[in-house]
């Protein structure tokens, strides 16, 4: 009995001392992996909420590219344009800026792990005794919801560049965010987990978000280029949302037939594989299935112990 | 000194009655990390509600041996059990019967406290009724309930600390464990964070396992192990390390300084030296000795002074260094504060 050292000698006992509140911890099992997935999310929202800074900034980017990169260039892409009231550059460029707005904010969601790993807090989450893929699933879909929220605040500004606020239309398009921002977010934790500093980290990503979004299709159409660049284009995640996204805004644009005709040929050419056309399902399901395997890698990585 | 017992004979029965209950038990622990052999096999036990302290400089093979025993490394060979279960091979198991108090700072500082404990406690699979009234009782041992609205980002070191032992405590750990829990703080704080941790064992049925380099800090231990080189060199209560050393060391100031260790020399068979301008001797009872010296001696004593062997001679006479020497100069400390500086930065 310890020599009674314990004895709480001028320690403020808290009024009356309830008995000790019996805790057990249950065993793993799905339950407790959902309260993990949620609890983790739920901490990137409220991280989110609570950092507007971050919110206005990220949006910056896009905005500058729908209005300033859009309008000035609406002068020299005039020409190649079918002339229209209700169609300019900006239209065709807002389907790739859409998806710009959530790229930022998806990629750099997951650098809060290098962050957490840099200040500690990840230590916490490591020893919990919860599967490592509850507290990746839920980071990922974390990501995915705050830059989806940023996607909506973009989506907002869609009558600026002619897109009608057609319900099927928004819907539709925040589906697709929803699904291109989980992928991206799972990439960048899949980065996250092998990097140890912030800085590297957010070098690396800025390094990459640039090509991803050029090779996209989000500023000039995926036809007639040369071989290489074709190559390219399609190893592109986003090319696989941006395309589909811009059929979708194309289809719900308040155009004759005729202009209709001419956007989808020449503007919004089909996805194609050495001719042959990726069909949407197919388009969707790749940026589905990329999400889900660099998920995949990030969970093993993160099981790995010293 | 029957302290390390630890286990109340009434509590054996209430377990299984196989002797006292052991709840760390490490065999053979070695950890290499290349070259390098961080852990070079190590064996102790720890019974329930002891309070069991690893005492050594930066570098020794604390944090490494905690690591172990957190199910956050993997041993090179040798096995550690926790709580009744291996930490390499039943890791959620462990897991869900410790509690972590790291040495930096492991809070979401952008997060409220009450926030951050409910994290915790989901992450930990609390149950849902308990999650409030555990969480209250934990933040009101460590005096911080009335503050669990602020951020983090505005506590100071020393509540952070504490938020984090409460945090630690929340899902009712049967170990709890603090990697050098006051490094980093001012004195004051380090004393009122003993203060809880004490006052804590009093309330909680657990064990601690904790490490230091405070020398004053493994003096609130039941028992410590001396680890030096990835080795543990010595293991008991703090009275029988220092007893084990011995002597206690007497210094006097007299009339004539020469004269007197002459003296000593001649009628007690003692070899004095001097030492901090004064005569300075070990004998093994220091105030039995003294009465003796007084009624016996021809030269003047002007002042004696007695202490008793601290830790500090302990883990001279084992290492046969100071544990400041043997903290390797200011590299280690350096890195350290610079870490703190930078995590500091944040308050």
């Amino acid at each position: 009995m310890a020599t009674q050292t314990t004895d709480p000698v001028g320690v403020s006992s808290s009024g009356a001392v309830v008995d000790r509140i019996r805790v057990s911890v249950p065993d793993r099992g799905l339950r407790h992996d959902v309260r993990a997935v949620s609890i983790v999310w739920r901490r990137e929202l409220i991280r989110f909420r609570t950092d507007r800074l971050r919110a206005i900034t990220s949006l910056v980017q896009p905005f500058l590219f729908l209005f300033i990169l859009g309008t000035g260039l609406s002068n020299l892409a005039g020409g190649s344009l079918p002339q229209s009231g209700t169609f300019d550059f900006k239209t065709f460029i807002y389907p790739g800026v859409l998806a710009m707005s959530v790229l930022f904010t998806a990629i750099f969601s997951a650098g809060s792990i290098v962050w957490d790993r840099e200040f500690g807090f990840l230590r916490e989450i490591l020893v919990a005794p919860v599967s490592r893929g509850a507290i990746v699933v839920g980071k990922c879909l974390g990501g995915a919801t705050i830059a989806t929220f940023q996607g909506v605040i973009f989506l907002c500004l869609a009558w600026f560049a002619h897109v009608p606020y057609n319900p099927v239309l928004i819907i539709s398009l925040i589906g697709m965010l929803l699904l291109l921002s989980f992928t991206l977010t799972a990439f960048g934790v899949m980065m996250a987990a092998r990097i140890r500093q912030f800085q590297a980290f957010m070098a690396l990503t800025q390094m990459l978000v640039m090509p991803l979004f050029f090779l996209s299709g989000a500023l000039y159409p995926l036809t007639g280029l040369p071989a290489w660049l074709t190559v390219l284009t399609r190893l592109d995640p986003l090319t696989y949302v941006v395309g589909p996204m811009r059929h979708l805004v194309f289809s719900h644009l308040n155009v004759s037939a005729q202009i209709s005709g001419i956007l989808n040929t020449h503007l919004a050419p089909d996805i194609t594989w050495a001719g042959w056309v990726v069909p949407l399902w197919l388009s969707l399901g790749i940026v589905a299935l990329m999400g889900l395997v660099m998920m995949s890698v990030a969970i093993a990585e993160f099981s790995k112990t010293e | 000194m029957a302290a390390q017992a630890g286990v109340k004979p009434g509590a054996e029965q209430v377990s299984n009655g196989a002797g006292p209950e052991t709840v760390i038990s490490v065999s053979g622990l070695v950890k290499r990390y290349g070259e390098v052999e961080a852990v070079r096999g190590i064996d102790f036990t720890v019974a329930r509600g002891e309070t069991f302290g690893f005492l050594g400089p930066n570098g020794a093979g604390k944090s490494t041996t905690i690591k172990i025993l957190c199910t956050l490394a993997n041993a090179t060979s040798g096995t550690a059990l926790v709580a009744g279960h291996n930490s390499a091979t039943e890791r959620d198991a462990v897991r869900r019967n410790i509690g972590l108090v790291f040495q930096d700072t492991t809070l979401d500082s952008y997060l409220t406290a009450e926030q951050n404990l409910r994290f915790h406690a989901e992450l930990y699979g609390v149950p849902k009724a308990a999650v409030m009234p555990r969480m209250r009782q934990v933040m009101d041992m460590v005096g911080l309930w009335d503050r669990k609205d602020s951020l983090v980002s505005t506590y100071s070191g020393g509540m952070q600390r504490r938020l984090e032992i409460a945090r630690g405590l929340l899902h009712a750990p049967h170990v709890l464990f603090l990697d050098e829990p006051t490094v980093g703080l001012d004195p004051q704080t380090r004393s009122s964070i003993w203060t809880y941790i004490n006052d804590l064992k009093s309330r909680e049925d657990i064990t601690i396992f904790l490490t230091t380099h405070y020398m004053d800090e493994a003096e609130h231990c039941d028992r410590i192990a001396i680890i030096d080189h990835g080795k543990i060199v010595a293991i008991d209560t703090p009275e029988a390390l220092k007893a084990s050393v011995g002597k206690d060391r007497v210094q006097i100031q007299t009339a004539d300084d020469k004269a007197a260790i002459a003296e000593l020399a001649a009628k007690f068979g003692i070899e004095a030296a001097m030492h901090e301008g004064a005569v300075t001797f070990s004998v093994a009872s220091g105030e039995q000795f003294v009465p003796r010296l007084f009624s016996e001696s021809t030269i003047p004593i002007r002042s004696v002074s007695v202490s008793r062997p601290s830790l500090d001679d302990v883990f001279m006479s084992y290492t046969g260094t100071t544990i400041r020497d043997a903290e390797g100069g200011a590299g280690n400390e350096f890195m350290r504060n610079m870490h703190r500086l930078r995590s500091g930065g944040r308050r």
